[in-house]
């Protein structure tokens, strides 16, 4: 027979059958989840339905929660809820950039996989344990940081309090069960998650760029600033910012700090605040359907922020390298 | 001056004077070093002079410690946490590994060049340049970092390559690029010692030719160490040579150092002539 056209061949891959096997399987694994992970999404999103019908936009940008005067907004929540995770983050990411970089760039081998298990421990510490260390031991000492800072930074807005920061005899309580105590036990939450990714891409700074920074002069942390700092700032955001994606979703250890208000509270050291998943747990209970479907609503909005900043978070991951552009 | 005891190499120039003058190029001596990875030792007593306006090449097959050798002579070495040592370095007279020695200057003052080039892939090729100089914390004004940047670039042969796109990234250029890069930034810090490892093992046969021709322009302002695998180079670039072998079991030692001419032509050990003439190894 001749060789036919000059036009590209059909190729059979020619896999032996257990190829084919273990290639179905994994891949109706690897499509289970998508599809069990798409099924959550598109419940919330039905759930959602109603809600949105009835309250519109206004779901969002009410602020009050009194299902009994029909009054449904997520408004105080969304912004209790950013709060908390942004408290947690700025407390949470040069602890976990500092324990990352000492880590993989100074302790003694003999010492550092005994570090990273200790950090590996922290995130598997269930968040109730936190919650209660938050609770019981943080807040009594915490108010204390809570008064200094509205007594040393009380003219920025964020940092002021209803209440004389300098009486003798000083309001305790207005200093408790704040968006800020809540913002510490969460960022406890997050730093390992952070820490485990900024390390992991610290490791991988190549050994040659290593090598050339020393070979010309450079200190330790010169070489880390130039090398592993501009190889790894993918995974520093990346690492950060799945520690955010926790920091908006942990529920148990923020219920058990804040007292629930729904008042929009721009001030973190101030007692009452809020946030979505801590609404959600407080009245799942004694919900009736309309105010079901509303908490579903809020969950369905929580679902959104985590996955966009868990998607972001991948972006940065995956583009590492070149994620990092000129500079030393 | 202490006396070293052992000048296995004299050669006709440049003479060596008393006081071992600091005019161009410094000189460079290894006092029986040994070197251990571990328990295990790779290099026994090794002594080296390595003086200016001279290229030394260190020839030898793979595991004899050619490498472990140069890494010693810029304290390289120690950076790996099992590597010990024994024995001085000495530049210009001083041990390198002196109390009272700082490995940061040692460093900026014997400079390297890796087998693979690595350029920092996060700076353009101008920061390349300058890097050692942020490194060590060197301050320079604006307009002289014009001057050290052309100045580098072209004693690296790459200034007319890359002149119009000193903003790109250094990672951007190929392979043989990447290297002289490696090589101008390298002497953007003055140092008084170039070591090469293998610096031309991963380039094609152009970009080595423009490398051999970068190491004899700059012969006469820094002492250059290279190690190589190909005895076609050692021979081309070279002016002395130095012949290292680790014979089963043992650690590496020099068998035989001299003039390049010599070692290849008439070497005095049998090994060394069944080794350059490609018998072995």
């Amino acid at each position: 027979m001749a060789v036919s056209a000059d036009l590209p061949r059909v190729i059979h891959p020619g896999l032996p059958g257990v190829d084919r096997v273990f290639h179905g399987s994994t891949r109706s694994i690897a499509v289970l989840v998508l599809v069990i992970f798409g099924s959550i999404g598109a419940f919330l999103g039905y759930q959602a339905i109603p809600t949105f019908h009835r309250y519109g936009l206004k779901f969002l940008t009410q602020h009050d929660w009194q299902p009994r005067l029909n009054q449904i907004g997520i408004l105080s929540t969304l912004i209790g809820t950013i709060e908390i995770a942004l408290v947690a983050l700025i407390i949470a990411f040069p602890l976990a950039l500092g324990t990352a970089l000492f880590i993989s760039e100074y302790a003694p081998a003999r010492i550092k996989s005994t570090l990273v298990s200790l950090i590996d421990l922290m995130a598997a510490v269930p968040s109730i344990i936190y919650g209660l260390w938050g609770a019981l031991l943080l807040m009594p000492h915490a108010k204390f940081v809570s008064r200094w800072l509205h007594q040393t930074f009380g003219f920025i807005p964020i940092f002021k309090v209803d209440t004389d920061p300098h009486a003798a005899v000083w309001a305790q309580s207005r200093y408790t069960s704040s968006a800020f105590i809540a913002g510490i036990c969460v960022a406890m939450m997050v730093l390992p998650i952070a820490c485990a990714v900024m390390r992991g891409v610290f490791a991988q700074a190549p050994l040659g760029e290593r090598e050339a920074a020393y070979a010309l002069g450079a200190t330790r942390w010169g070489m880390i600033r130039s090398v592993v700092l501009p190889f790894g700032r993918g995974g520093i955001i990346g690492g950060t910012m799945l520690g955010l994606g926790r920091a908006l979703g942990e529920t148990i250890a923020v219920l058990l700090i804040i007292s629930l208000a729904f008042d929009i509270n721009f001030r973190i050291l101030q007692a009452g605040s809020s946030s979505i998943s801590a609404l959600i747990a407080d009245r799942f209970g004694d919900a009736t359907t309309n105010q079901l479907a509303a908490l579903l609503t809020a969950g369905f909005v929580l679902f959104v922020m985590t996955l966009l900043v868990n998607t972001v978070a991948a972006i940065f991951i995956s583009r590492s390298r070149s994620g990092a552009m000129t500079e030393i | 001056m202490l006396d070293i005891g052992h000048a296995p190499i004299i050669l006709d120039e440049p003479p060596r004077n008393d006081e071992r003058s600091l005019g161009n190029g410094s000189y460079l001596d290894a006092v029986n070093v040994s070197a251990w990875f571990g328990s295990a030792k790779v290099l026994d007593r090794v002594s080296l002079s390595m003086p200016p306006s001279v290229v030394t090449a260190l020839i030898g097959p793979s595991g004899c410690g050619k490498s472990t050798f140069l890494r010693i002579l810029n304290r390289m070495h120690e950076s790996i946490p099992i590597a010990k040592l024994a024995g001085e370095v000495r530049l210009n007279g001083t041990d390198i590994y002196g109390p009272d020695q700082r490995v940061t200057d040692t460093r900026k003052r014997i400079g390297m060049v890796f087998q693979k080039p690595n350029p920092f892939p996060t700076m353009s090729i101008a920061e390349n340049v300058m890097a050692g100089l942020k490194l060590t914390g060197t301050k320079l004004a604006r307009s002289d970092r014009a001057d050290v940047i052309e100045r580098c670039l072209t004693r690296a042969g790459l200034w007319k390559e890359v002149k119009d796109r000193l903003d790109e990234p250094g990672g951007a250029l190929s392979g043989g690029q990447q290297q002289r890069l490696c090589i101008g930034r390298s002497l953007a810090v003055d140092p008084d010692v170039l070591l090469m490892d293998e610096p031309c093992s991963a380039l094609d046969p152009t970009s080595t030719r423009r490398i051999e021709e970068t190491i004899s322009d700059l012969m006469h302002d820094v002492t250059i160490v290279i190690v190589t695998h190909n005895m076609q180079q050692a021979a081309r670039v070279s002016q002395q040579c130095a012949f290292f072998l680790a014979e089963l079991g043992t650690p590496g030692v020099i068998v035989e150092a001299g003039k390049t001419k010599q070692i290849f032509e008439e070497p005095a050990d049998p090994r060394t002539a069944d080794y350059v003439n490609g018998r072995f190894g």
